[in-house]
């Protein structure tokens, strides 16, 4: 009786076949739906990055004391950033090398800042699965290139930290920065 | 469902009658567990491996719900944290070597029991349901098993961590978003840390959820044996209470003998060293490598060294690592042969023990292996067997296969002889 009393309505329409009931549904559910998938945005973003970890994303390093043909590590995201001061013999190498034979074909121009040829800034994650490469700090090894070298798999890069060898599919990433003096840089 | 020859629950304390009536509980026990839940007869040693696996959630339960009283998901005192159980809280030591190699001994056990599945054909009619769950319990475990690997905060899992959320990093473009989502940052740190304990904790319980669906689909059909011949009769089977209850107690009894001598007396023999060393974003360990239960899959990852067409190869590394997985879950129509079980089945048995086996150990070999040659080559050859196996040789076999003869029942594996079957001849 009760299952009869719910299906069993007044015709209120004049006989167009939609019945107040069927509105006062859908409208029910797509309220009850929308207000599911609105509530699921914060359950969803709470685990994207925080503001303080963002707030952290920027990063001023004084570059002065490096010398050419050195380079040093600094923390950018958490993660290791590598500045380098090419020596003109460096850049003639990285200049050197046809865009054809590159994986990921880049030019050392288009990977450091206008008249600053010689400052590589380069995070220090390898594009392959993450690794710290080695060449930034002092008796490290370079690799076959005379940039860097990832020693989990192999990878080597050249002394504009693009890809020449290994697994890694893609250059050292570039962050963004600019130079806040002749001597500091801001990344990020 | 159960054989209208199970035994039926009648409670005789009037408590348990009152009980019954209100909250039939013991009889669910019973017909679940107990004397009310009829098993083959024939079900040898590698039946056992369910039992055990239970335990070993159980173990990892109870072990793990005591670390979190100790432990603190930091970043700062993340590693400190554990130093302190190992060094200053009363048994401390035992609880954390116990929950690290609980995770070993689970994934041991259950390798067993999933190896066990392959070989009797436990996926086919009627319990490919029971399949289909299990491979989201080993899904289940994956995660668990990683999540909980990062948490003691060392190199190994902080760069475990950065290797295998930048797996996500692979995918087209949501990849990096993906990412950086997952972690809650640009690195593991802090945020990706709280997570993962906060998860750590939840898997498990959610594990118990499936375990639950895992053995109520099981009983329907009822188990499986080595013969792979359906009961027939009430001589085919035993009561589960005491018969195997009594033989799983006999195997787990074995199973907690090994695990204590690793326990005690190697218990970082499966751990890494580099993981007491605490977590440095700037510095990389020179040979990173997952938990050893990871390793088949890491080889399958590593694999891949060059683009296939236009997908980059890391993309493809990480699709076969996590289709070597999906695919068990269409075993049950990729293998079509009637036959269940492996000991009647002549050429799927060549395959199982010369090619199956042979590759998943190679794999394990090279997944653990430093990435060069020849482990990069022979890990290529085996993935490349291994999925061959289970989506062109499995379909052939079992179009090709004549099988060999089947007793006619369970009785007549047992016993040699069965006096129904004399009667269905002679009809």
């Amino acid at each position: 009786m009760a299952e009869q009393a719910v299906t069993d309505t007044p015709e209120t329409g004049a006989g167009d076949g939609v019945r107040r009931r069927d509105f006062i549904n859908i409208a029910a559910v797509s309220a009850a739906g929308v207000g599911g998938l609105a509530t699921l945005v914060p359950l969803i973003s709470q685990m994207a990055p925080s503001a303080d970890v963002l707030a952290a994303s920027s990063t001023e390093i004084d570059i002065s004391s490096i010398q050419p043909g050195q380079a040093i590590k600094a923390e950018f995201r958490k993660q290791p950033v590598f500045l380098r001061n090419l020596t003109p013999q460096e850049i003639a190498a990285a200049e050197a090398v046809p865009l054809s034979e590159l994986r990921d074909p880049q030019t050392l121009k288009e990977r450091t800042k206008e008249g600053k040829l010689n400052w590589l800034i380069t995070m220090g994650v390898c594009t392959h699965l993450g690794c710290v490469p080695l060449g930034a700090g002092e008796g490290e090894v370079k690799g076959d290139f005379g940039g860097y070298f990832c020693p989990c798999h192999g990878s080597s890069y050249d002394t504009a930290a693009r890809i020449r060898k290994g697994p890694a599919p893609l250059n050292l990433q570039v962050p963004e920065f600019e130079f806040t003096s002749d001597t500091v840089v801001k990344i990020g | 469902m159960s054989f209208p020859w199970a035994n039926e629950y009648k409670p005789s304390h009037p408590f348990m009658q009152w009980m019954d009536e209100k909250l039939p509980v013991p009889r669910l026990v019973y017909n679940a567990v107990g004397a009310g839940y009829p098993v083959p007869r024939n079900l040898n040693y590698f039946w056992n491996f369910g039992f055990m696996a239970l335990a070993c959630l159980g173990i990892q339960i109870v072990t793990g719900i005591i670390l979190a009283m100790h432990y603190a998901a930091n970043g700062g005192v993340a590693f400190d944290s554990v130093e302190h159980i190992m060094r200053d809280v009363n048994w401390g030591w035992l609880m954390r070597y116990a929950h690290a190699n609980g995770a070993s001994a689970f994934f041991v056990v259950i390798y067993v029991h999933i190896f066990r599945g392959f070989f009797y054909s436990s996926y086919k009619a009627p319990r490919e349901m029971v399949w289909l769950l299990g491979v989201v319990i080993f899904l289940l475990m994956m995660a668990t098993g990683f999540l909980g690997y990062v948490l003691p905060w060392g190199q190994m899992s902080f760069w475990g961590a950065k290797v295998i959320t930048g797996l996500f990093g692979a995918i087209p473009l949501v990849g990096e978003p993906l990412q950086q989502w997952l972690l809650g940052g640009f690195a593991p740190d802090n945020a990706a840390l709280n997570r993962f304990f906060s998860l750590h904790y939840l898997l498990p319980f959610v594990i118990v959820g499936v375990v639950v669906l895992h053995i109520w689909a099981l009983h329907i059909p009822g188990s499986s044996n080595p013969t792979g011949v359906e009961i027939k009769t009430e001589s085919d089977t035993v009561p589960f209470y005491p018969y195997f209850i009594a033989k799983d107690g006999w195997t787990l009894g074995v199973f907690l003998f090994v695990f204590c001598a690793v326990l005690f007396f190697a218990p970082n023999m499966l751990g890494h060293p580099d993981n007491y060393i605490p977590a440095n974003p700037m510095s990389t360990p020179a040979h990173i490598v997952p938990e050893w239960y990871f390793w088949p899959f890491y080889a399958i990852l590593r694999a891949f060294t060059v683009n296939f067409f236009f997908i980059p190869a890391k993309l493809m590394g990480v699709m076969a690592m996590f289709g070597s997985i999906l695919v068990w879950f269409f075993l049950p129509w990729l293998d079509k042969s009637p036959v269940r079980s492996g000991a009647y089945r002549p050429l799927f048995r060549k395959f199982f023990w010369f090619g199956l086996i042979p590759a998943m150990l190679v794999l394990f070999y090279c997944g653990g292996a430093p990435a060069e040659e020849p482990y990069v080559v022979l890990s290529q050859i085996a993935a490349l067997y291994y999925f061959a196996h289970f989506l062109i040789i499995l379909p052939l076999v079992s179009a090709v296969e004549k099988p060999e003869p089947l007793p006619y029942s369970i009785t007549e594996a047992v016993l040699g002889h069965d006096e129904n079957a004399k009667l269905a001849n002679a009809g």
